[in-house]
């Protein structure tokens, strides 16, 4: 019996306990006794035990019964010889799956051949394509496997449909005037709410767990003070198997592209977005805000693979031509250059930074903006001497923020910030980034085990750090001044 | 008070004028609003340019050049030794572009004999020509021996140079269509054989290492049902969070710890769950590499932070009178949040969500590294077959050489832009429309 059906049958008992729970409860109600909870509680209540615990029991039983049936596969293939012709056991087993799953789709009354040579064409027919190192003893322990196979899901079906009867009828049979059942549905409903909640730590959790493993073992084969202090990148392509030739992986060429750029734009989008964020809300009439302010936001709507292109297509071309133009022959600026990522990286910002700071200028009370005006200050004055010193800490917050934005960009910097891990203090010189390289690392065909594809999770997990760091203190900032001035 | 007297009064009244620098004052006023007003035409000047340029780059893309060419479906070429009954793949196989080029042929009037000529016309018809005739055939067999109009592609460069984007005045050796081809191109023009229609294919047509048969369609599916995955996980899990962190949780150090961590979440670069994705989904979980569900996934867990943050101000703006009303009235807790709060707040939890999915749509860095830069020919059937996304086929596409590709690209930048305006355009009416202030 296939997992869907047995969903199915499942949810069909829990409709149906649903309507059975339901009726029996206004049924019972004959005005004697006042109901402690409506009667479609009473149903949910049925539903709810008829359908969760059989669902948990056949998800625990389907990975039960597969870690079983790796277990068996593995333990009725042959002893394992120097020459062998497949090159691990995880291979072994993971061919005899896929050759059982493969045998699924044949016909029931198929004669199988021995040789996997005369199984293949049978198969192909099918459109089942097989590794070509599947051996000929495998065709039998892949029939085995999946008698075996058969024989769990009935058992898991069978166990799963008895238990959500049963369940069913428990619930049945507790409906009463004066039975809590609202009370039942509303804390398995806490749960579940609850479980929702947890998914934020979950995710984080994955977060760490699954990068520093990978991390783990990349500092297997490169230690960590090589990757921290190397002042050279290049990984080299290890072609699968041959494991011989081993990269550098020094970090610092690409952190320091990566704050080089940060800093560039944050050249362009603090003075900039501040300065907007202050005429929205101490000079410009409500009729100007309107229009301006969606505008702004709409240039934080813009994805950033099209400011990414904008910058490789238009205006990485345009500054090298005209640099070419100014010195009267070869251009100064690349067509891919530190200063065209960070500019156009900034302009990204802009909006970041403004709105972020708008909500920190506008909680500033009113009475020291009034106090400073009445004192005759003008008001550029009073923005200058009280309002952005009252707001400092948060306009610090705001702009860490705004920094770990910019280290963790990735498409405007994977396509104008180039790919060559220099070391360079001019700006209009390519340097490459942090996400740049695990963008480069992990797209195209590598092996997965190799120290050039995990560097990338050591790069990732530098950057989550980082960004981390800046957040927690930024958001602490943030939310302290807050605090200050409510 | 009153021993001052009035005389020093009236002079306290009426001082001198000093000079306290009011004109280099107000003209420090002056400079800095100017500055004010400099800071936002930078922003919104350079939102200009750049929409801009991308709309002059890309508008050509929506038209398409086609060639309309009477096809003689001959049988002699399509299947010369017929046994087209017996073997379905000689319908296949057959040499469609042969029946365009003698249609040409004929059309401009030259001998089929002329070697030299008839090599001239190599890369004028797109190589399309050979899929765009079999279907036809293969669809209708019947078709064979009779002779009907077909609108066949030009190829990419002569779409271009049709469209006028090709210098004629470079000198013929280092440009991509032969004086030769002009002068048949304008003769096509004259007669009306040669046109420029609306680009369909742009939206229905896989991936294509020739531009003018590549399209966003596989792109578009992808999308879609990326979008449609994170709206059904997104919506009820952030909706739960929220109600939970909201209304029920108390005040603990298990409950900071999710706030924290969900405000964390939103400010973690987007790349970040990209690796995730890879190492718990494709190599732990092993779910298939470049499939729409996986990216679906990831965009799930980016978007979920916006959600939450969303859905919790919704929630603590409905005003705690209602809270006490319905509790009085005798509802449970329960009770008061699903059938008082979340109707009231669902305006609000509305317009998050939807610029969570905006944001969601225009995300390329996680679906780069699960696998979703494939070259993909077909309509993904499935969430679990390869496909790609929208900014994903637009970054693909600006790493292409060919002129055709940045026109497409562009063409695939507006399309995108108008997708999320719309979605935009909607949060802001929503919010406009439904919010209520208590």
């Amino acid at each position: 019996m296939s997992s869907m059906l047995v969903l199915a049958i499942v949810a069909a008992i829990g409709v149906v306990a649903f309507f059975i729970g339901r009726q029996r409860a206004v049924a019972q109600d004959n005005g004697s006794v006042k109901p402690h909870s409506r009667a479609h509680y009473h149903g949910w209540w049925a539903f709810l035990l008829a359908v969760l615990p059989a669902l948990l029991l056949l998800a625990v039983w389907n990975i039960g019964s597969s870690v079983y049936l790796e277990r068996h596969i593995h333990a009725a293939l042959p002893e394992r010889t120097a020459d062998s012709a497949v090159a691990s056991e995880a291979l072994d087993v993971s061919l005899v799956k896929s050759l059982a799953r493969g045998l699924r789709q044949l016909d029931a009354n198929t004669q199988l051949p021995a040789s996997f040579a005369e199984l293949q064409p049978l198969l192909a027919a099918k459109g089942v394509a097989l590794a070509t190192d599947t051996q000929d003893y495998m065709i039998p322990i892949a029939v085995e496997a999946n008698a075996v196979q058969d024989r769990l899901g009935l058992i898991g079906a069978v166990v799963t449909l008895v238990l959500s009867i049963a369940g069913a009828f428990y619930a049945l049979r507790q409906v009463a005037p004066r039975a809590r059942a609202r009370n039942n549905v509303e804390r398995l409903m806490l749960w579940g709410l609850l479980a929702a909640s947890t998914i934020a730590i979950l995710t984080t959790v994955g977060i760490v767990l699954s990068m520093l493993f990978q991390t783990i073992q990349f500092f297997d084969s490169v230690s960590p003070a090589s990757f921290f202090f190397g002042t050279v990148w290049d990984p080299r392509f290890a072609a699968a198997g041959s494991g011989g030739s081993q990269g550098q992986f020094g970090l610092i060429p690409l952190l320091s592209g990566t704050l080089y750029i940060a800093f560039v734009a944050l050249l362009v989008a603090v003075p900039v977005g501040l300065m907007s964020a202050v005429y929205m809300a101490e000079y410009a009439s409500p009729k100007v805000r309107s229009v301006v302010k969606p505008a702004l936001e709409l240039l934080a709507g813009i994805p950033t693979i099209v400011y990414g292109i904008f910058a490789v297509v238009t205006l990485g071309p345009f500054l090298r031509d005209l640099s070419a133009v100014l010195t009267g022959g070869s251009p100064f600026i690349q067509g891919q250059s530190i200063f065209t990522a960070g500019l156009v990286m900034g302009v990204m910002l802009i909006p970041v930074v403004s709105s972020l700071s708008d909500d920190i200028i506008t909680a500033v009370p009113r009475a020291m903006r009034d106090g400073s005006l009445g004192l005759g200050a003008t008001r550029s004055e009073t923005i200058k001497r009280v309002i952005l010193p009252a707001a400092l800490p948060g306009i610090v917050g705001a702009i860490l923020l705004t920094a770990s934005r910019a280290i963790g960009e990735t498409m405007i910097v994977v396509l104008a910030a180039g790919v060559a891990a220099n070391l360079t203090a001019n700006p209009f010189e390519a340097m490459t980034t942090i996400t740049v390289k695990i963008v480069n690392q992990l797209t195209g065909d590598l092996e997965f085990n190799s120290p050039q594809t995990l560097v990338a999770f050591a790069l990732g997990i530098t950057l989550f750090a980082l960004t981390l760091v800046m957040n927690i203190v930024a958001l602490y900032i943030v939310r302290k001044y807050r605090e200050q001035y409510e | 008070m009153t021993d001052i007297p009035l005389d020093t009064m009236v002079r306290a009244a009426a001082p001198a004028r000093r000079d306290i620098g009011l004109k280099a004052r107000y003209a420090a006023e002056r400079r800095f609003r100017i500055y004010g007003v400099l800071a936002i035409s930078v922003g919104l000047a350079f939102l200009a340019i750049m929409l801009i340029t991308i709309v002059s780059k890309g508008y050509t893309a929506f038209w398409q050049t086609t060639v309309t060419l009477p096809i003689n479906f001959d049988e002699k070429i399509i299947d010369p030794s017929n046994k087209r009954a017996t073997d379905p793949d000689v319908l296949i196989k057959a040499n469609y572009p042969k029946l365009a080029d003698k249609a040409l042929m004929a059309k401009l009037g030259i001998d089929p004999s002329n070697k030299p000529m008839a090599l001239k016309l190599k890369g004028f018809l797109s190589e399309g020509a050979r899929v765009q005739l079999r279907d036809i055939v293969v669809a209708d067999p019947s078709v064979i021996g009779t002779t009907r109009n077909v609108d066949i592609l030009a190829a990419a460069n002569l779409d271009s140079a049709f469209k006028g984007q090709i210098d004629l005045n470079v000198e013929e050796a280092r440009r991509k269509v032969s004086d030769q081809q002009i002068a048949w191109m304008n003769q096509l023009k004259a007669d009306g054989t040669m046109a420029e229609h609306f680009n369909k294919g742009l939206f229905t047509y896989g991936a294509s290492s020739r531009p003018e048969t590549s399209g966003m369609g596989v792109a578009i599916i992808g999308s879609f049902y990326m979008m449609v995955i994170v709206l059904l996980l997104a919506l009820p899990i952030g909706v739960a969070a929220s109600i939970y962190l909201e209304e029920f949780a108390k005040k603990n150090r298990f409950t900071d710890l999710i706030e924290v961590n969900i405000n964390n979440l939103a400010a973690v670069p987007s790349i970040v769950f990209g690796l995730l994705g890879l190492a718990v989904f494709i190599n732990f979980l092993g779910m298939p590499r470049s499939a729409a569900f996986v990216g679906g996934l990831v965009l799930t867990l980016m978007t979920l932070p916006t959600i939450i943050i969303a859905t919790r101000a919704a929630l603590a703006a409905v005003p705690p009178s209602i809270r006490s009303a319905a509790l009085g009235l005798g509802a449970s807790k329960m009770q008061m949040v699903f059938q008082h709060i979340l109707p009231l707040a669902a305006p609000g939890i509305l317009t998050g969500t939807i610029i969570g999915l905006a944001r969601a749509l225009g995300e390329t860095a996680p679906l780069l590294l699960i696998g979703m830069v494939a070259f993909v020919a077909d309509y993904p059937k499935t969430p679990f077959d390869p496909a790609t996304a929208l900014p994903v086929q637009i970054y693909m596409w600006a790493n292409e050489a060919e002129r055709a590709f940045v026109e497409r690209m562009s063409g695939a930048i507006i399309i995108l832009l108008v997708f999320l305006m719309a979605m935009n355009i909607t949060a802001i009416v929503l919010r406009r429309r439904f919010e209520r202030r208590w």
